[in-house]
């Protein structure tokens, strides 16, 4: 016997509040980044869940986009990331602040 | 009946193109200046005795040159007419300032700035004929602007000394003035014609539809006035005529005699109908005529200024011919102009040859005994004094004459009392003028006696020419040329006899205040004190328009330069910036670059979102 949507759905957004929490009070930028992909990833669960709930493809199908998208997005995140650290020797995000005002 | 012809505007034209050599080729060829300057102004009164012969008894000939102004419905042509009035003026003004013409070369020769000076002057005389010629008021106004800027011009003319040039732009400013009651008389007309659907300045439509006119009449013709007490110096606006003596003195015969002051007069004389629909404001011209008249009759006797004497002399010779007007005497006024532009023409070149045989010494007090040492000047100015004192059968007595009768049989008789009076200052005044000039000890020094000397013909020619006509200009039968306006009636032989008594008295005593008794003048200041030098002191008009327009003006001017200007306008201009700055400054805040704090205003946004979704 299968669990119900309400759990799934439960489960996702218990992940989604970690991943925004993450967002906002980690420091470290990786970490931030990691924070978002399990975001995402909470999204997705939801997505699947409700399309096997559905009976429909259409969830999975969108998980397939957002897998691609999130794939890019660390390509350039880390990128990103990457650069940064080479310039400031940082990753803290309370010191990376210069683009203001 | 009116003939159309096509070469009415070569008048206008030929002095226009004197300008355009003067300015252009002049600088180079001053020889050709002193044939070309007063030869084409000579050429155009040719032209005007040519066109005097060909117009129509009783018509008209005009010239539709093109058509200038079409706005909406309102349309103003470039179009001169010459009638029985324009054509006397136009005879004049060309006649008169041919003279002027001549005596300059002579008055001018060797000046830095003689093709300039020529310039200006054939300038003037352009304006002149446009004004007088002019078929519509807003072409004559263009003529009237263009007086006022020669005479700024040419007051100005020797700019180097800051006292021309302040008396140039006080004629300017002061001119300014009435041109604004002008612009507005004229406005007014536009605007009650327009509401009829007659949307012209034509003067000859004007006098077709006058009675549309009647009820503004008494409002268009006090504006009118206005304008003309600015151009023909009246009370209050005269001040500026006494100061344009700074300018050379031919330039002074120009602006007294054949133009510029005129124009008012000759402007009321053309819209006689309009104001002959307003007897409360032809009233208004024959008062402010007399008191005018009196006024600037009593200041030019205490005058030492050569120049300043003629120069009060005109503006109550002005009055004179308001008065005539006031009085609906428009022949006589017009006739007045007539021999006025001869005689003061002919006084103030006489006194330009005067003072430039005394090496430009314009004080009375050091003139005296030059009648047997300038022999034609002396003979011709005292034609002009028999003829402005009004001693028969010298002209001044017919024009004036026929005013003063008008006055005293008119609404007013006490205003003909005052022009009587008027009449024995002026005798009194010119023979005061023509005695310490040419009787008595000369009290110019040694150096100046060496060198004093008759004028070269080129400029005793003019006043000899003027002399006749001082002489004879009383026959003219102008009046009855403008065909009788109004109801003017000829002086009978007893008001002559009265007048010419006045005339007697008045340069008689000069001869024994200033000749016969010469310590007595001085004895007579001393017993009058206060009101003697309120005279002399012209009874402190420019102060009093000092104090009461000029330093307020300029107290309004300073506290909104040092006060309104940069504490109000600056003030609303940097208040704007500071408001919109401190705000930004406020805003800027919430930029703080972290990351972070812009997911949480995100998140922020999305659960406000969010909830707006569920709730509704």
């Amino acid at each position: 016997m299968t669990p119900p949507l309400a759990w799934y759905l439960g489960l996702s957004a218990v992940l989604f509040a970690i991943g925004v929490l993450g967002v906002l009070i980690r420091r470290n930028v990786i970490v931030i980044f990691m924070a978002i992909e399990l975001m995402l990833n909470a999204v997705n669960l939801s997505f699947v869940a409700l399309a096997r709930s559905l009976g429909s493809m259409d969830g999975q199908v969108i998980v397939f986009f957002v897998m691609t998208v999130a794939a890019a997005e660390a390509a350039v995140g880390l990128a990103i990331i990457l650069s940064m650290f080479r310039n400031r020797e940082t990753t803290n995000a309370d010191e990376l602040a210069t683009l203001k005002w | 009946m009116v003939i159309e012809t096509t070469w009415l505007g070569w008048i206008v034209a030929l002095p226009a193109l004197g300008v355009l050599f003067n300015v252009f080729v002049g600088r180079r060829a001053t020889g050709a200046v002193e044939l070309v300057g007063p030869g084409l102004v000579g050429a155009a009164f040719a032209l005007a005795v040519w066109a005097a012969l060909r117009r129509p008894e009783g018509g008209a000939l005009h010239d539709h040159v093109y058509t200038w102004i079409v706005a909406g419905p309102f349309r103003a042509e470039a179009g001169l007419r010459l009638d029985a009035l324009a054509m006397v003026m136009t005879l004049v003004v060309t006649g008169v300032g041919f003279l002027i013409h001549i005596y300059s070369v002579g008055y001018m020769h060797g000046d830095q700035g003689f093709a300039r000076y020529f310039a200006y002057l054939n300038l003037f005389t352009t304006a002149m004929l446009i004004l007088v010629l002019a078929d519509n008021l807003v072409l004559l106004f263009v003529g009237w602007e263009g007086v006022g800027l020669c005479s700024y011009l040419l007051i100005g003319f020797w700019y180097e000394k800051p006292e021309n040039a302040a008396a140039g732009k006080k004629a300017f400013l002061v001119n300014r003035v009435g041109d604004a009651g002008f612009l507005l008389g004229l406005f007014l007309i536009v605007a009650t014609l327009g509401n009829h659907g007659i949307w012209t300045l034509d003067v000859a439509a004007l006098e077709q539809h006058r009675d549309l006119l009647r009820e503004v009449a008494p409002w268009v013709c006090l504006l009118l006035f206005v304008g003309a007490t600015g151009k023909s110096a009246q009370l209050p606006l005269y001040v500026w005529l006494p100061d344009a003596m700074a300018g050379p003195t031919p330039v002074s015969a120009l602006i007294h005699a054949a133009t510029m002051v005129t124009a008012g007069v000759y402007m009321i004389a053309r819209l006689h109908f309009l104001y002959a629909l307003a007897p409360a404001a032809l009233a208004v011209v024959a008062v402010v005529g007399a008191l005018t008249a009196l006024f600037a009759a009593a200041v030019a006797t205490a005058q030492m200024d050569i120049k300043k004497v003629l120069a009060y002399s005109t503006v109550s010779q002005l009055g004179y011919m308001f008065l005539g007007l006031g009085v609906g005497a428009t022949g006589a006024a017009v006739f007045h102009l007539v021999t006025h532009a001869f005689f003061k023409a002919l006084l103030f070149l006489g006194a330009g040859s005067v003072i430039h045989g005394l090496g430009g010494e314009q004080d009375m007090e050091r003139m005296g005994g030059l009648g047997t040492r300038m022999r034609i000047t002396f003979v011709t100015m005292a034609a002009g004094t028999l003829a402005i004192a009004g001693v028969p059968p010298f002209s001044g007595f017919f024009s004036k004459d026929e005013i003063l009768w008008n006055a005293c049989a008119g609404a007013f008789p006490v205003l003909g009392v005052i022009g009587l009076l008027v009449a024995f200052l002026t005798a009194f005044y010119t023979g005061r003028l023509f005695c310490m000039t040419f009787f008595g000890e000369c009290r110019a020094s040694e150096d100046v006696q060496h060198h004093l000397h008759e004028s070269p013909a080129v400029m005793t020619l003019p006043l000899v020419v003027l002399a006749v006509l001082a002489c004879a200009g009383g026959f003219l039968d102008v009046p009855g040329l403008l065909g009788g306006e109004g109801h003017e009636a000829h002086a009978p032989l007893a008001f002559m006899l009265l007048a010419t008594a006045l005339a007697a008295g008045g340069l008689g005593l000069a001869w024994a205040l200033y000749v016969k008794w010469p310590g007595l003048p001085s004895l007579v200041a001393w017993r009058l004190g206060a009101f003697y030098r309120l005279v002399r002191d012209k009874f402190r008009v420019d102060e009093l328009y000092d104090a009461a327009v000029v330093r307020p003006v300029f107290a309004l001017a300073e506290v909104s330069a040092t006060r309104i200007d940069p504490q109000l306008i600056d003030g609303a201009v940097n208040g704007a910036g500071r408001v919109v700055s401190a705000t930004s400054g406020a805003w800027r805040r919430y930029q703080t670059g972290n990351v972070q704090h812009y997911a949480l205003s995100f998140l922020a946004g999305a659960l406000a979102l969010l909830g707006y979704w569920v709730t509704r």
